[in-house]
């Protein structure tokens, strides 16, 4: 480290922290966390960005299209494009509207998308508050998000917006639901609440993962996921064919483009939360295959860590577009009948045989809520 | 039997499925898409595009004010007057097309009798000001002088069809 650097470098560095662990402790632990939330939040806001340049490739490839290649090599300037359009373009407030909440709901939308990102563990020791309550609390901020949509819809005082937020309110009600009872049964196969735990639960390769002995649960949590972002195919709140643009049908310019962080950063958020109760979060799926050890250019694949976090992370991204390029919108009977005559008795039925199958020591259960 | 096959299928999500490796199959697909300002597509030599008024190669009008194409334009987009030029030949006065009424059906191009009036293959042109949609016959000779030797070219490849 000496020899790499020049010795001033050094000195300095050595100044810094010198200063740094001469503060008191409350005033370390702020600093350190500052930077934590300031790297995650970077970090999410950027795969924001550029997930919304994927989307329009990948949907563009399924199309037989190229996509944006406009801006920058390969288009790759798009998403800053869009976004320096967004933030000079006119904030229009409706005269008839409710100023004050119309100005606030997409902040109300957008804070719970990020805050959730509090309890998520990045790798074995990078989470910015590792509570007990994780789980409760991830849930509890996924439902919060919707006030931003309802009160959007309400404040709007036009009846599309209106309807696109009565929509989507019923929508994630109904999935929240299913949703829960998806993330009971991974709660009894881990034994904890704290989201480091349960994937701490599923370390030691892919057949320790709980993708395969809660295979229902992980379709259901992850189709509630989707509900509940209000993608395709159920988009009914947006529903461009029917209510124009539902709940941000008056929002233009940055209000419009905070809805539309919101919408990505929980899609973000979705992704990486399925990852994390059923794929292993940051767990490599090799590990355990200790034949991988001595070839030392494949040793590298047995490390967890948050690279095997992003990838998952993407894949489940990729799944977004590739269901929003591949179905039709569902009818807003059936996304009803779907969350609550379908999915909710489906969970149930699994929580049951899970506990059943763990009690009396069957199969790949027999290891669970050891 | 079948009532189970179909129960097993939806809960397998089978016809989800089955859309799914549709998309996906695409995906690998080269994409069809032509980039215009950078790639343009093949043109016939019979594309009907903006209206020229040719001369002959001694640099007299062909058009005698016959007014067969004004007659015969079905989007009434052709206004001509005639009048005795200098030399007392019959000629047009005044000759314009309103390019917002043109249809670019061609007809005008087949009534002429002396090959006055053709429609080029020039499709990307624009109007910047009110009234200029109207071509008159100034700019009609002037486009026919600019582009003669593609006029020439595509007569030419069309002739063996006639």
């Amino acid at each position: 480290m000496a020899g790499l650097l020049p010795q001033f470098v050094v000195n300095w560095i050595d100044a810094v922290l010198g200063i740094f662990y001469s503060l008191p402790g409350w005033v370390q632990y702020l600093t350190t966390t500052t930077w934590k939330i300031l790297f995650v939040l970077i970090g999410v806001i950027l795969i924001v960005a550029f997930s919304t340049y994927f989307e329009r490739k990948v949907i563009g490839s399924m199309q037989a299209r190229v996509g944006p290649n406009r801006v920058g090599p390969l288009g790759l300037g798009q998403p800053f494009a869009d976004v320096i359009k967004l933030l000079i373009k006119e904030v229009v407030v409706p005269s008839q509207s409710s100023n004050f909440l119309f100005v606030i709901a997409p902040l109300l939308s957008l804070i719970p998308a990020l805050a959730t990102w509090a309890v998520i563990p990045l790798n074995n020791w990078y989470v910015i508050a590792d509570i007990n309550a994780g789980l409760l609390y991830v849930l509890a901020l996924t439902s919060v998000g919707v006030y931003g949509v309802i009160l959007a819809g309400w404040a709007t005082n036009s009846k599309y917006a209106l309807l696109g937020a009565m929509r989507s309110a019923a929508q994630i009600v109904a999935y929240e639901i299913a949703m829960g009872f998806a993330l009971v049964g991974v709660l009894m196969a881990s034994g904890s609440l704290n989201l480091g735990e349960i994937v701490r639960a599923q370390e030691g390769g892919f057949s320790q993962w709980f993708l395969l002995p809660l295979l229902p649960l992980f379709v259901v949590y992850w189709i509630s996921g989707v509900a509940e972002t209000n993608r395709a195919p159920f988009d009914v709140a947006e529903g461009e064919s029917e209510i124009v643009a539902g709940f941000h049908v008056e929002y233009s310019g940055v209000a419009f483009a905070l809805f539309f962080l919101a919408e990505y950063a929980n899609m973000v958020l979705i992704s990486t939360l399925t990852a994390i109760f059923f794929l292993g979060g940051w767990a490599s799926p090799f590990e355990g295959w200790t034949f991988l050890n001595d070839i030392s250019w494949l040793a590298w694949l047995t490390v967890g860590g948050l690279p095997w976090l992003f990838a998952k992370m993407c894949m489940f991204m990729y799944t977004f577009f590739w269901f929003r390029a591949t179905f039709p919108r569902y009818r807003y009977d059936q996304i009803m009948r779907l969350g609550w005559k379908v999915f909710i008795p489906v969970t149930i039925v699994w929580i049951a045989v899970e506990g059943a199958m763990a009690w009396f020591q069957v199969g790949p259960w027999s290891g669970l809520g050891t | 039997m079948n009532r189970i096959v179909s129960f097993i299928k939806t809960f397998a999500l089978w016809e989800l499925l089955k859309g799914l490796s549709v998309t996906q199959r695409q995906f690998f697909k080269k994409s069809v898409t032509l980039e215009y300002p950078d790639e343009k597509t093949p043109q016939s030599h019979r594309f009907r595009g903006l209206h020229a008024l040719r001369r002959y190669p001694n640099g007299e009008e062909r058009c005698i004010a016959c007014k067969l194409c004004e007659a015969v334009c079905p989007a009434l987009a052709i206004t001509i007057e005639s009048d005795v030029s200098d030399d007392g030949t019959r000629r047009t006065s005044r000759y314009d097309i309103d390019l917002f009424k043109c249809i670019y059906c061609g007809f005008c191009e087949e009534a002429c009798p002396v090959d006055a009036i053709v429609e080029t293959r020039i499709h990307e042109y624009h109007m910047e000001a009110p009234g200029e949609n109207i071509m008159t016959k100034d700019k009609l000779l002037a486009v026919g002088d600019k582009y003669d030797a593609m006029i020439s070219a595509d007569k030419a490849a069309d002739a063996k069809y006639r």
